[in-house]
């Protein structure tokens, strides 16, 4: 993962080559079979703590990083596996990190809610909602100190939006001109609080305006119109150095956490139900399938490749030593 | 050595610092075109220009954020809280970004920040503007808190916060930004975090204070060496990591222990001295250990309730008699 994808003219008139269409298809699969493996896991006691799955929400990340170089940061709140996977990290260490083992990307430390990666520039997990957006934008300021241009994208879902945070980090920002693309997961529910009970304006996108920034408003189920989206804003902040918000339209499939595992007081199944009909995963393979980009032999192998690739993450999660008791005390500091 | 003001002092750390390290950059509220609400950053938005003497909007959530973001990918921040009060706005971002990054990234992400301006008890300034507010800091594993006393330790300590790669907490105090004192005006004077310091040998009682209380305690063991009661003064300079070494071989030398502070007595600075100088040197202890701490109440505002809030010389004194087992005169 972690490639820089580009819009590529092919006949298909998708706006994507077969490799293009591979690596889509490959990462959101990769990150849907790791949640799947991560419940799983929970469920044998393997995980403990909260864990929030992203399953449903595969494009946003996967079409957003797409659009990235790879010294460009991410950011998250602790929805964050299929952002920490998508920006390149490896599926062994993030599985070992959910397990609590020494070989996690955090040292066992961090667990599901605090996936960091240096080597990827995946600025981690946080788990105070809304605490992560103006650390964001002090990204965007070093990028901007430093004559760089880098882009820093920052996750978060539709409950950050009420927090005083969110309003802060917009206004300075913009005020700044710094190259900050604000992500919104509009999921439409902040763990059981929907936008309509939780923002006086549910249209997450026009906060843009007051700022006096770009927004808009995209099919957070469709991996082809979130790169065009992201393309776009991306573009902005590299070369004018201005921050964008985008709204997607998306929705988790599972509950809050494994501690909600249905979602079932606060929405109905009719609901859910009638959302997995937008799987974008599904979507995207009938369209390139159909369209001839791939055949569906292509897509098979892909999907085979992935579920080796997790098979492999677990095994490896479930080898890795705990981390040994000292531990404890490192990396309270760092020792000059 | 010059003469100068301890907010001079720290105004000059600052400028020695930015000259040394072009990572090393500014930000807070007034402290660009205004120079500073306290004057301590005067010239430097001159000097530096407004890329790296950030003025902010009254965000402190906010801009401490931006610092944070801003050190997690090696830049240096200095962040002014206008007053340590308003740092509560900013708690959660000190408390759960700044002082957990590392650990909770396993090491990958540390964060060199300095979040500083002026705290403690004030001049008439009420409850919300005059009030000690270290004790919300040093209870965090990750943060380093200092608390410096003279313009020396003022420019000494400060440089050394902005050079240490872990968030530091620098609270100052607008009663002493005025208070002249010697300092070296050599740009490589550092005075290491975590260092405590034997600011007058005595053999009859330990005190120990820091701050305002530290000139108090000064007078107070001024008066007592009149009636040949010997103080030894310490100040821990740093109150995380805290030095406990040296208080703890002042302690055995003298047997016997104040600690002076002006916030609250309940849970503050004094409870955790009094509890590791009780756990570690018992056998020498030949009086239990007392608090001289700042009453059990908010701030008032009326001088003469002002007064009675924070300890006084009388106070102290009466401590010491009381440890020294001497009665007053």
């Amino acid at each position: 993962m972690a490639k820089t994808l580009t819009r590529s003219g092919t006949s298909s008139g998708l706006g994507v080559d077969a490799a293009v269409a591979r690596q889509l298809l490959g990462d959101m699969l990769l990150i849907r079979r790791f949640e799947e493996k991560a419940a799983e896991a929970y469920a044998l006691g393997k995980i403990g703590g909260f864990l929030h799955l992203y399953i449903g929400e595969e494009a946003v990340a996967v079409g957003t990083t797409s659009m990235l170089r790879p010294d460009d940061y991410a950011i998250s709140a602790y929805r964050e596996h299929g952002h920490c996977l998508a920006k390149g990290s490896d599926p062994k260490r993030v599985m070992a990190e959910l397990f609590g083992r020494r070989d996690g990307l955090s040292k066992g430390k961090g667990g599901s809610m605090h996936l960091f990666d240096k080597g990827t520039n995946f600025l981690g997990g946080h788990a105070i909602v809304g605490a992560h957006l103006p650390i964001a934008v002090g990204v965007g300021f070093a990028i901007k100190y430093r004559g760089g241009d880098q882009v820093i994208v920052c996750y978060f879902g539709d409950g950050a939006v009420p927090e005083g945070e969110f309003h802060e980090a917009m206004n300075l920002a913009a005020l700044w001109k710094l190259p900050v693309l604000f992500l919104c997961e509009n999921n439409r529910y902040a763990m059981g609080t929907s936008t309509d009970r939780a923002l006086a304006q549910t249209e997450i996108w026009k906060f843009a305006e007051t700022y006096g920034v770009p927004g808009e408003r995209v099919d957070g189920m469709d991996v082809l119109a979130i790169r065009d989206a992201v393309g776009r804003a991306v573009a902005r902040a590299r070369q004018e150095k201005t921050p964008s918000l985008i709204e997607a339209d998306t929705y988790r499939f599972r509950g809050h956490s494994m501690r909600d595992p249905a979602g079932a007081v606060y929405r109905t199944k009719e609901e859910v139900e009638r959302e997995k009909l937008r799987d974008p995963i599904v979507l995207f393979r009938e369209k390139v399938v159909s369209a001839g980009v791939l055949s569906e032999a292509d897509a098979r192998a892909v999907e085979k490749d992935v579920n080796d690739r997790i098979d492999e993450a677990v095994a490896y999660a479930d080898a890795s030593p705990e981390p040994p008791g000292e531990w404890l005390f490192t990396d309270i500091y760092k020792e000059s | 050595m010059a003469v100068i003001t301890y907010r001079d002092a720290l105004n000059m750390a600052l400028r020695e610092e930015m000259r040394r390290d072009g990572r090393v950059f500014l930000i807070g509220e007034e402290i660009g075109l205004y120079d500073g609400a306290y004057k301590v950053t005067q010239g430097l938005l001159k000097e530096f220009g407004p890329q790296r003497v950030v003025d902010t909007p009254i965000a402190e959530s906010g801009f401490t954020g931006v610092g944070i973001g801003a050190a997690m990918v090696g830049l240096r921040p200095v962040v002014e809280m206008m007053t340590f009060n308003f740092a509560l706005l900013a708690l959660d971002q000190i408390v759960n970004s700044a002082a957990k990054m590392c650990y909770m990234s396993g090491g990958q992400f540390n964060v060199p920040i300095v979040i500083r301006g002026p705290g403690g008890p004030a001049a008439q300034l009420a409850a919300q503007h005059s009030q000690s507010m270290e004790t919300y800091f040093y209870h965090v594993p990750g943060l380093k808190v200092v608390r410096p006393t003279t313009p020396m330790d003022a420019k000494g300590l400060l440089k050394a916060a902005i050079r240490d790669d872990n968030p530091v907490i620098f609270i100052e105090s607008e009663t002493l930004y005025n208070v002249k004192g010697e300092v070296p005006e050599d740009p490589e004077f550092l005075i290491p975090l975590g260092k405590a310091l034997v600011r007058r040998e005595g053999t009859d009682v330990t005190v120990i204070a820091y701050m305002g209380m530290m000139y108090r305690a000064m007078e107070a063991a001024e008066d007592l060496e009149k009636e040949g009661i010997s103080v030894e003064l310490v100040d821990p300079r740093t109150l995380r990591p805290m030095d406990t070494e040296t208080i703890i071989n002042s302690v055995r030398k003298t047997h016997r222990c104040v600690v002076v502070e002006a916030g609250a007595g309940f849970a503050g600075m004094g409870s955790e001295i009094g509890a590791f100088v009780t756990e570690q040197a018992f056998d020498d202890l030949d009086a239990p250990v007392e608090r001289v701490t700042g009453a059990n109440a908010p701030m008032p505002y009326a001088r003469n309730l002002e007064k009675l809030k924070t300890p006084s010389k009388d106070r102290i004194v009466a401590a010491i008699r009381r440890v020294c087992n001497v009665n007053g005169s």
